[in-house]
């Protein structure tokens, strides 16, 4: 017994350390000097907040971040809203073509973005999407939809349907049934699914680095590619480490924030149980 | 509160499947109406129809005189109790109650005024602040039937609101429906597969197979002149005795003896008969009135006492009565399974006085009330006798 528990606490430390040690390497180097960096050392000699001084005061990097959080939001907002309607359609709606809609959604989620890119690329030119925030929103939405809806359809189907029959007979149109009953209830899924495609949009380099030019639309993983070092012989490891850190912040903070909200259950006592 | 009417009213699903069939029924104004029949027969899909959460194929539906077929459910001002009671889980007792209210714009005192009442009528006061996940079956059960009766509407509509609870709640709740109906004096329509809920509630009940309105009638004329074979195996509990028997020269022959034709019965060849569990007694408790009683022997099989009243089975030398109706009650009851029901020999149950002494696997004398004999068409079950009035 004592023995498994053991053996439990050391895989579990194994895990930790493979994922945690890199992040921990990260800070410290966001927190050395130039001169240290190539020293091998987790621990600096010298502690230094230049690296994140140096990355606030040039505009590539706030520009960037600007860019990253209004584009973030914006994807996941207006892919929950229309992937809980799709989804609100699938769990409750007989028609035809569902199975086809539901299998070409999924595809789409398979589909590798790079390969994309290039039509991408040249279709935006074109159009004039090219290097603006919805140049990267549509994509984004395009490739976190077919998830969204196949999460929150799942969490449609566990809400029984008498509940909406009951709204509506108490007096509710069809919307503020689902408004008023169905989302709340859905809640811990549609904050699942937040989280999920707000995180996508964040990470994306592929789309970012493509589809942007300038500061105009440029993410924080496409300007880090392409910070400057002090000098032309210098690699920007410090500022990259600390733009590392100061984006991976938002991350943790959305997941401390809604943890509480993603629990099951939410439903219990609606129906006999 | 309104009437309710159905005019030749049809369901008929994409697939062809007829759930309703040229349903006629008027409800009336503050009647307490049950549906009731086996599971699949049309009166859940009847009841939906009046909230709206079904549509109408044909035919039309009328609440308070107003055609309502295309009516969306909020805009008949209906209320209904779910089954499964769909209390909203998100939100108190109170809101729960108040939702409707809410939905129809009533301001925040009002709303609060009725739904304390509605709370001191159902004993709900102390729950109001607590979440349904919290609460008992009862208290859940109360909570929708508060969720009903906040908003006064044209007619409320219950789904088997008491199927959930266990067997003594359901007692109780029962009796509390009851109480609240006559209270209200609203327009009641109640579907249950409980024959007891059926004939206990209901002014009157409409008795439903496979789509088609069987008879609507009060409980005692249901139970005491069933229109046909379905019916009278329906009604009651322990279910009638059916036996194969014909009748010549105005006797009926029974598997037990020849007795007289009952009077208003119009009958000659093969028939049905239909006694009641009740209809028969011990031989040796009978009254006065011994004109009526016809006496045999019954090889006894088992004897079950319930204290009040005993039931002794008995077998029947003949073979059991067959018939659609009578197959597909037993399928309903589940006893399509059970070896010892229909087969060659036909098995009764008679319900006697608790101070008889009949033994099981012993041979007992037992009478017959004659009077009470139903007689039924084998070839598509009606009753055979004339209806009074």
């Amino acid at each position: 017994m004592n023995r498994r528990v053991g053996g439990w606490i050391a895989a579990d430390l194994l895990v930790l350390v493979l994922a945690l040690f890199p992040v921990l390497w990260i800070v410290s180097l966001s927190l050395k000097t130039p001169a240290q960096v190539g020293d091998g050392r987790l621990i600096p000699s010298e502690f230094s907040l230049d690296n994140y001084e140096g990355i606030f005061d040039q505009g590539v990097f706030t520009d960037a971040l600007r860019n990253s959080i209004g584009i973030a939001l914006i994807s996941t907002v207006i892919a929950v809203t229309i992937a809980s309607l799709a989804a609100y359609a699938i769990a409750r709606l007989e028609f035809p073509g569902k199975a086809l809609v539901l299998a070409s959604a999924l595809a789409i989620a398979m589909f590798p973005p790079i390969s994309i890119v290039g039509p991408l690329f040249e279709l935006w030119r074109n159009i004039g999407l090219f290097d603006t925030w919805p140049g990267l929103i549509i994509p984004y939405m395009t490739f976190t939809l077919p998830l969204a809806i196949y999460t929150l359809s799942a969490f449609f189907r566990e809400i029984p349907w008498e509940l909406e029959q009951a709204a509506q007979v108490d007096g509710a149109t069809p919307f503020q049934a689902f408004r008023k009953v169905i989302v709340p209830l859905a809640a811990p899924g549609v904050f699942t699914t937040m989280i999920l495609v707000f995180i996508f949009a964040w990470n994306d380099f592929v789309f970012a680095v493509s589809l942007t030019s300038t500061s105009a639309a440029q993410t924080v993983p496409a300007a880090m590619s392409q910070f400057p070092g002090a000098s032309q012989f210098q690699a920007p490891t410090g500022s990259i480490a600390a733009a590392a850190v100061v984006v991976t912040v938002p991350i943790i903070i959305m997941v401390l924030l809604f943890q509480r909200r993603i629990v099951a259950g939410l439903t219990a006592g609606a129906v006999k149980g | 509160m309104a009437a309710i009417q159905f005019d030749d009213v049809t369901k008929r699903y994409d697939d062809g499947f007829e759930a309703v069939k040229h349903m006629d029924l008027d409800i009336t104004d503050g009647e307490f109406m049950i549906l009731v029949g086996p599971s699949g027969c049309g009166k859940s899909t009847a009841l939906r129809m009046i909230a709206g959460l079904e549509d109408i194929t044909d035919g039309e539906l009328r609440i308070g005189d107003q055609v309502v077929n295309d009516r969306a459910p909020k805009d008949r001002d209906i209320a209904m109790v779910f089954q499964n009671y769909a209390l909203y889980p998100h939100m108190t007792v109170r809101d729960n109650m108040g939702f409707a209210l809410k939905m129809a714009g009533e301001d925040k005192g009002t709303i609060n005024q009725k739904v304390e009442e509605a709370a001191r009528i159902l004993d709900l006061q102390q729950h109001l602040d607590r979440k349904p996940a919290n609460l008992s079956g009862g208290q859940r059960q109360r909570v929708a039937m508060g969720r009903a009766i906040v908003r006064s509407p044209k007619a409320f509509l219950m789904d088997e609101p008491l199927s959930n609870l266990d067997a003594k709640l359901r007692v109780q709740m029962r009796s509390e429906v009851s109480r609240i109906q006559q209270r209200l004096g609203t327009t009641t329509v109640y579907v249950t597969h409980d024959q007891t809920e059926a004939m206990t509630l209901g002014d009157r009940v409409a008795v439903m197979r496979a789509g088609i309105l069987q008879q609507v009638d009060t409980p005692r004329e249901l139970y005491n002149h069933p229109r046909n074979l379905f019916v009278a195996g329906f009604i009651g509990s322990p279910a009638m005795n059916f036996f194969t028997a014909t009748v010549e020269n105005g006797k009926v022959r029974l598997p037990f003896g020849e007795v007289p034709v009952p009077a208003g019965v119009q009958a000659g060849g093969d028939v049905i008969a239909g006694i009641r569990p009740e209809d028969f007694e011990d031989a040796g408790f009978i009254g006065s009135d011994e004109g009526q009683w016809h006496a045999f022997d019954a090889p006894i099989e088992l004897v079950e006492s319930m204290g009040s009243e005993i039931y002794a089975h008995f077998k029947v030398e003949a073979p059991a009565a067959q018939s659609q109706e009578l197959a597909e009650l037993a399928a309903d009851s589940g006893m399509a399974d059970v070896p010892s029901a229909g087969g060659e020999e036909a098995h009764a149950v008679a319900r006697l006085v608790p101070e008889s002494e009949v033994q099981a696997g012993a041979k007992a004398r037992l009478a017959l009330d004659t009077s009470k004999l139903h007689l039924f068409d084998p070839s598509d079950g009606t009753n055979l006798a004339q209806r009074r009035g």
